[in-house]
């Protein structure tokens, strides 16, 4: 335990740990200390003089935000003095601050306009012109006004220190000072926006929100980021049933104020104009907009006479759909179709992972347990590109708790520069490469293992033989792609007991009927049988709906409810925030078809769907109340022995630019300049 | 980029003077010194001295921006620094700024045709006590009258 100190803060008597900062000693005590460059997370920069307070004896007011409490300490924080300072503090800060906030995309939520507003500064004695630059647009997603910069610096630190990019510094000095970006006139970066929303007031902006709307003409749907595994929490803010901006300013969910380029910018597939709103029809003339009770009914028959006759079924499952419709999708298609052919593009080796995992109830790592853990090791995966909120996990945990970082990797990854190790391997010498750290890794106090599909199999129970042999607590991530791999493979959408995988039902050349859900196995592969009758549910008419003989349009995972499974286990509730006109979620489709059918498979609901996961997945029976709320509630490894599944595993080796076939939806994604990789090559900066 | 073997051998001694993982900290001497050998601070001095100082090129370049005795165009010959901050103004630096732009012809920063001469108007150079003062390169010169800077100037040219 720290040493204590007492101190008074506004005639309080308050015990806090000596050393720590005034401000937060304060914050902590419910007493607000008004600040504009403090923020937790970065390193202090005491620029912005907004958190002066009295402390007794002390001639001149002090920075709250640097100043450590000390035994005896007596504080003011709403003197008349202090008061008198803030004032004058922001009379400076508005010299040159053009008065635009009627236009500006901050006002309304602005740090600037609140303290002024509670301290006021209604009056300037500045005769002088201000001094003005007109705005710029540094790549399309960032723009900068740099007369409404406050040089706060929480962009260049949040961008240096918490992306490990570095693309943001400051040019010039004095009154002529000025957020550059690296490339001189343009961004050269991850464009994650994170510089535009940790700025207090509106001098970065946003290219997909600018000028959009009011803040207070939106509502905000807190969801789950539905590009790749790591399960962002993503706050949409909704106009009328149309998305203009994500993020997570109000920092619920796991990832802090994290999101990367996709989770705040790429919710633009919804309304890309090539979505699906009617089902289709396959005719000589090509696909032809049907009815949905046609569609339904000529695919509840065709399901029906094709179960009657003892035909062939495949099913392919998706990455993205919610744990209730995957659930209910394995059910339907071993209760109501009698198959058990039914798989999905599986990214991770999680069966032997969950397989060589059994009876170690603890070897989980959560999201949170990346940022506390003592040692890091990464195998065989570029997080910064495929998993971009464990990077930013891994660079806070070393920033913040100086943690130990092993990079065992073919190229050079953003962890080389936080890694005490970085060990260069050939694909597929990622074992040696990590046998060659066990001395360090044993003397680690405790360790999570992080690994890409380099390691399946074999390897993989080698791997967790070797975190067994450091003895030392050992938690395990093994990386999946999508917003819902994980899930898809807990609910079951996997060709247990002897079904066939995505693989050999499309080399059947017998197959009756092809079920899609969300999915484009066909892009890279042909159908076999040439009979089958191929259903398609998705959003855009992919590769495999266009072969489809009959198409429905489903919801995104923006326009449904129900839950979805991160990379870590942690279970996250989606929340709806816009609709498209015409679609249904696949759950709906689920249930129409089982009603037309006239099967019994239970009430489609998500919530009702939900419950019968917690009571029958193993593992899911997670607290209720973590995930209504909108938190993330971590499940059980499965622990019991895990069957091998037929069928191959690849990671898709998404880039952060890319995200399955979505990305390509994404105007976003596809205007910015960055190519797929090329910022991290070279010297790994 | 190399250096002249004098120049490395300062560089190399300095690295050295500063605790490790603090390379940073060398940024601006090796500038200055840099600035000298290659005439001013340009794209490709920026990305070495990054290099070496282990930061990223933008880091180097804020540093750039902040001191104005670095410049990112190559300064005349002679580079006549003219002080007019308090104790010089209060003596005549004004004056004396004024005068050494018409005998040059050129403004603040700006380099004569011929390459030779290069003005600038300075803060303090820590030599108040002998205000107004002039620096041309590394040389001072004390208690300097519009007339003084003339012959100065005259001289320099005459000696070319
Ligand atoms: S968009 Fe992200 S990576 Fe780019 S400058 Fe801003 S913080 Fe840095
Ligand atoms: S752009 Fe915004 S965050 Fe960056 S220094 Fe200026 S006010 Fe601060
Ligand atoms: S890291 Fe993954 S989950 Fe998070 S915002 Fe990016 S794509 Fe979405
Ligand atoms: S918050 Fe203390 S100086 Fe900015």
């Amino acid at each position: 335990m720290a040493e204590l100190v007492k101190l008074n803060i506004n005639g309080r008597e308050i015990q806090a740990e000596k050393g720590a900062l005034l401000i937060e000693v304060a914050r902590q005590n419910g007493i607000e200390v008004p600040a504009f460059c403090y923020h937790e997370d970065y390193t202090l920069q005491a620029a912005c003089r907004m958190c002066l307070v009295e402390i007794e004896k002390t001639p001149k007011l002090q920075v709250g935000c640097t100043t450590p409490v000390a035994e005896g300490m007596v504080v003011h924080t709403e003197s008349d003095v202090v008061k008198k300072a803030r004032k004058g503090t922001l009379e400076f800060l508005l010299t040159n601050h053009p008065l635009d906030c009627p236009v500006c995309d901050k006002g309304g939520e602005c740090e600037l306009q609140d303290m002024v507003f509670r301290y006021g500064a209604g009056e300037s004695r500045f005769v002088e012109r201000k001094h003005h630059v007109d705005e710029k647009q540094w790549s399309p997603v960032v723009f900068f006004d740099a007369p409404r910069c406050i040089l706060c610096y929480r962009c260049v630190r949040a961008c240096n220190e918490g992306m490990g990019v570095g693309a943001l510094g400051i040019g010039n000095r004095g009154v002529i000072s000025e957020i550059v970006p690296n490339q001189g006139d343009h961004l050269e970066c991850d464009e994650c926006g994170a510089c535009i929303d940790i700025c207090p007031v509106g001098a970065l902006t946003s290219g997909s929100y600018r000028y959009q709307t009011r803040p207070w003409e939106m509502d905000h749907v807190g969801t789950i980021c539905t590009h790749c595994a790591d399960g962002c929490k993503t706050t949409l803010g909704v106009r009328v049933d149309k998305i203009v901006r994500g993020n997570n300013r109000d920092r619920s969910g796991i990832n802090n104020e994290f999101l990367c380029v996709k989770g705040r910018y790429a919710f633009d597939f919804v309304e890309h104009p090539e979505r699906l709103q009617s089902p289709m029809l396959k005719t000589a003339k090509g696909h032809e907009p049907i009815s949905w009770s046609k569609a339904i009914s000529l695919i509840a028959n065709k399901f029906g006479e094709t179960v009657l006759a003892g035909g062939k079924f495949g099913v392919v499952g998706s990455n993205h759909t919610t744990n209730e419709e995957n659930f209910f999708l394995a059910k339907f298609a071993r209760e109501g179709l009698g198959t058990k052919n039914i798989d999905h593009h599986r990214t991770g080796d999680l069966a032997t992972f969950f397989d060589a995992l059994s009876g170690k109830p603890d070897s989980l790592a959560s999201s949170g347990d990346l940022y506390n853990v003592k040692a890091v090791l990464v195998v065989g995966s570029d997080l910064a590109q495929q998993h971009p909120f464990l990077s930013f996990q891994i660079r806070a945990n070393f920033r913040h708790h100086n943690a130990h970082v092993y990079a065992v990797t073919s190229g050079p990854v953003r962890e080389d520069n936080q890694a005490i190790a970085s060990v260069r391997v050939q694909k597929g010498g990622e074992l040696a490469g990590v046998e060659s750290q066990r001395d360090k890794l044993k003397a680690e106090v405790n360790l999570v293992i992080v690994f890409g599909d380099a390691i399946q199999g074999d390897a993989l129970r080698k791997l967790v033989a070797f975190g067994d042999s450091l003895g030392i607590p050992v938690k395990y991530v093994c990386l999946v792609d999508y917003s819902n791999s994980r899930g898809a493979f807990d609910m079951g959408v996997l060709p247990r007991d002897g079904g066939l995988s995505r693989e050999q039902v499309l080399a059947a050349a017998d197959l009756d009927v092809l079920w899609v859900v969300g999915a484009n196995p066909l892009k890279n592969a042909a159908l076999a049988s040439k009979k089958a009758f191929v259903v398609v549910q998705d959003l855009f008419l992919s590769e495999t709906a266009q072969q489809a003989d009959i198409v429905l349009p489903a919801a995104s995972a923006y326009e449904k409810s129900g839950t979805v499974t991160n990379v870590c286990g942690e279970v996250q509730k989606l929340k709806a925030a816009a609709k498209v006109m015409g679609t249904k979620t696949d759950l709906e489709i689920f249930g129409l078809l089982a009603k037309e059918m006239g099967l019994n498979l239970g009430i489609w609901l998500p919530d009702k769907v939900f419950e019968e996961i917690r009571k029958t997945v193993h593992g899911y029976n997670v607290p209720l109340p973590i995930v209504a709320t909108g938190g993330a509630a971590p499940t059980m490894p499965l622990n019991g022995r895990v069957a091998a599944l037929p069928g191959s595993i690849a990671s898709a080796n998404d880039t952060l630019f890319t995200s399955g076939s979505l990305s390509k939806y994404s105007n976003v994604l596809n205007a910015v300049m960055e190519s797929p990789g090329k910022l991290y090559g070279g010297e790994g900066k | 980029m190399t250096f002249s073997p004098q120049l490395e051998e300062i560089f190399a001694k300095m690295l050295q003077q500063y605790p490790e993982g603090r390379t940073r900290s060398a940024v601006v001497p090796m500038l200055i010194y840099a600035q000298d050998e290659v005439g001013s601070v340009n794209r490709e001095l920026i990305e070495e001295v990054a290099r070496r100082c282990k930061v990223t090129p933008l880091q180097v370049d804020e540093v750039v921006g902040y001191y104005s005795m670095l410049h990112r165009k190559p300064m005349g010959k002679y580079h006549v620094q003219v002080c007019t901050n308090i104790s010089c103004l209060l003596v005549g630096g004004e004056e004396l700024y004024e005068s050494a732009k018409k005998k040059l012809g050129i403004g603040h920063k700006q380099v004569t045709a011929d390459g030779q001469f290069s003005l600038e108007e300075v803060e303090c150079m820590g030599a108040c006590s002998w205000a107004p003062a002039v620096e041309i390169n590394y040389d001072f010169h004390h208690f300097v009258t519009p007339e003084k800077l003339n012959q100065l100037i005259d001289s320099l040219k005459r000696a070319q």
